[in-house]
């Protein structure tokens, strides 16, 4: 095992200069996760050992009371948490979900057939992700106004659909499919949709899950503050920030809202990683 | 002269109707990009250039929109010192966390490429989790509580460092640096994946060839073969490491209360969201827009023309 890894080091590299690595790196490590291990354990601390001082970092008694505490004291509030949560996945789930079709069709065109008007617009789409959604915050609010889907579901659904991040994406994963395999379908006498959804999507699954995680983690954290003013349709975020103003005793609840709000992400990422990367690895922005 | 212009058009006239023959060979294409293609121009295109429009007429969404010139870039500038504290608070995250988090990302990149496989997919995990797990920043407001039973009060007290609690949050003093180290904790994004990934992908035989050729240490490796080959990652990588901080907000909403005191941690982003949604003054609002629009374009084509020149 010691040979091999002997073996496999690299001639110009020094032993002490790797342990100084490993040692900063896992010191590095730490410090990233501690906040969020903290969320953690808060979240399963009851509520005696929330407000222990000197503080734990563990909790010495994990529980889940606060999880259930968000069903069963918010369930009795107006607007009961279980609606915040639906709320915030109908919109995730739908937005996410369109913008993988709307975006894979646009980026398939984009990346495999030659005709006027495609470099110019993959320029522009390329420009759009230096600004980010807040310059067009107001404009869209009164397009959305127009539209009379302020205080809708669509009014987050459907800009998301068009984010130009996937459509970038997509579309430089799709550039390293091999035409011939295209040429050969349509050799075959297979249509463009055929091609698209039989020989060019099964293709690029690593891509879904690329744009999948990118959409996932915009909408599952939209607070939807400022396009939607119902309480009934009003997001998870918007949820937290509630509990969070709502006082020393509701620390507990908080701590487990913020743990459903950022675990969803995290997870997804953490069982699709390989396949983000292999994306990422055509995300390259060339001139 | 004549003839030669008669000539240009008439290759014009060619080009042009060589390329309409192509798109009606090329419907399909078109079709397929239409649904996006709608959405886009309806959502990203079209806002860009009504914001302009907008920002030289005052409009409140009740009058229809009156034309007034440049009257809200002049007060902008000369009349809203608030404004001012937001440029500069902007400028001032802009300019420490935006190089300073795409320097860590290929830093952190670079450093775990060589670690063995699995390791290396655990640490990408740990130091990309921060910056997916949305609102998780606001577990810094509990670290840095104002009373003494906030965890860097009492390290500091109990150390002798402090006498008495800071108002982390409150004191204009500290608010900037914490959001920026706030930030820079959650710097690690999309860039970051983009660098690991295109790190793998560099030729190894290119490693191979520059032992040959004498290259000393990972330094130098890294700079005559690593970086020129990662060019399209890095400039990818800046485009968000800009877009991000410059579009700082939510964390110091967050943290720091809006508005925060003396307005010490007012962002231009901010200030954009006081006057479009609070006040709805949309015209001056989307002068603050164009103006941030610009500045995010700007930066970005100089960073791009900087990063051209790596390793040249």
């Amino acid at each position: 095992m010691s040979k091999k890894l002997i073996k496999k080091r690299k001639p110009n590299r020094s032993i002490a200069g790797d342990i100084a690595l490993y040692l900063f790196l896992i010191l590095v490590a730490f410090i990233m996760a501690f906040p969020l291990i903290y969320a953690v354990s808060s979240a399963l601390k009851p509520l005696d050992e929330l407000f222990k001082f000197p503080p734990r970092i563990l909790a010495q008694h994990p529980t889940l009371d606060n999880f259930s505490d968000l069903f069963v004291t918010m369930g009795k509030s107006w607007v009961t948490f279980t609606r915040y949560l639906f709320n915030t996945v109908l919109i995730t789930f739908v937005g996410t979900f369109g913008h993988l079709i709307i975006a894979s069709m646009g980026a398939f065109v984009l990346a495999k057939y030659d005709f006027p008007g495609n470099a110019g617009f993959f320029k522009v789409v390329t420009v759009a992700m230096m600004f980010t959604g807040w310059v067009t915050q107001i404009p869209n609010y009164l397009i959305l106004n127009k539209l009379g889907w302020i205080d809708t579901y669509w009014s987050i659904i459907i800009p998301a659909f068009a984010s130009p991040m996937g459509l970038f994406l997509m579309k430089q994963f799709m550039e390293g499919l091999p035409t011939s395999l295209i040429e050969a379908a349509k050799i075959d006498g297979a249509n463009e949709w055929k091609v698209f959804s039989g020989i060019v999507m099964p293709n690029v699954k690593p891509a879904w899950m690329t744009l999948i995680i990118f959409s996932v983690q915009g909408l599952w954290n939209n607070k939807a503050s400022t396009y939607i003013y119902s309480e009934e349709r009003k997001t998870l975020v918007y949820a937290l920030q509630q509990i969070q103003s709502g006082g020393i005793a509701r620390t507990g609840q908080g701590a487990a809202v913020l743990v459903v709000v950022m675990i969803v992400p995290i997870i997804i990422f953490v069982f699709s990683e390989s396949q983000i990367l292999e994306t990422m690895a055509s995300s390259g922005l060339k001139d | 002269m004549k003839e030669y212009l008669q000539k240009y058009l008439a290759l014009r006239k060619h080009n042009m109707s060589v390329a309409w023959k192509k798109a009606k060979n090329r419907k399909m294409c078109y079709l397929f990009l239409a649904p996006y293609a709608i959405l886009f121009t309806m959502f990203y295109v079209f806002p860009v250039v009504a914001s302009i429009y907008y920002s030289f007429t005052y409009y409140n969404i009740l009058e229809p929109p009156r034309f007034i010139g440049l009257q809200n870039y002049i007060s902008l500038v000369l009349q809203d010192d608030i404004f001012l504290i937001g440029v500069k608070n902007t400028l001032m995250i802009a300019l420490i966390t935006g190089p300073l988090g795409y320097i860590l990302s290929f830093l952190f990149a670079w450093l775990i490429n060589e670690l063995p496989r699995w390791i290396r997919s655990i640490a990408v995990i740990v130091f990309y989790a921060p910056s997916i797990a949305g609102n998780c920043y606001v577990i810094f407001s509990v670290f840095f509580r104002g009373d003494a039973y906030g965890y860097v009060n009492a390290f500091l007290m109990n150390a002798g460092i402090i006498d008495s609690p800071k108002l982390w949050f409150i004191d204009p003093k500290y608010m900037l640096p914490i959001c920026m180290l706030v930030i820079l904790w959650m710097s690690l994004g999309t860039g970051f994946l983009s660098f690991v990934a295109g790190l793998q992908g560099v030729d190894k035989s290119q490693f191979e060839a520059g032992y040959m050729d004498g290259i000393k240490n990972r330094w130098q490796e890294l700079w005559y073969i690593t970086l020129p080959n990662m060019k399209p990652m890095l400039m990818f990588g800046a485009v968000m490491s800009i877009t991000q901080s410059f579009g700082v907000a939510d964390v110091t909403m967050a943290l720091c209360g809006y508005p925060s005191t003396d307005y010490a941690a007012r962002t231009i982003v901010t200030h954009l969201f006081d006057y479009g949604f609070s006040r709805f003054e949309m015209g001056y609002a989307c002068a603050i827009a164009t103006i941030l629009f610009l500045m995010m374009i700007l930066c970005n084509k100089a960073i791009q023309s900087l990063l051209r020149r790596v390793g040249t």
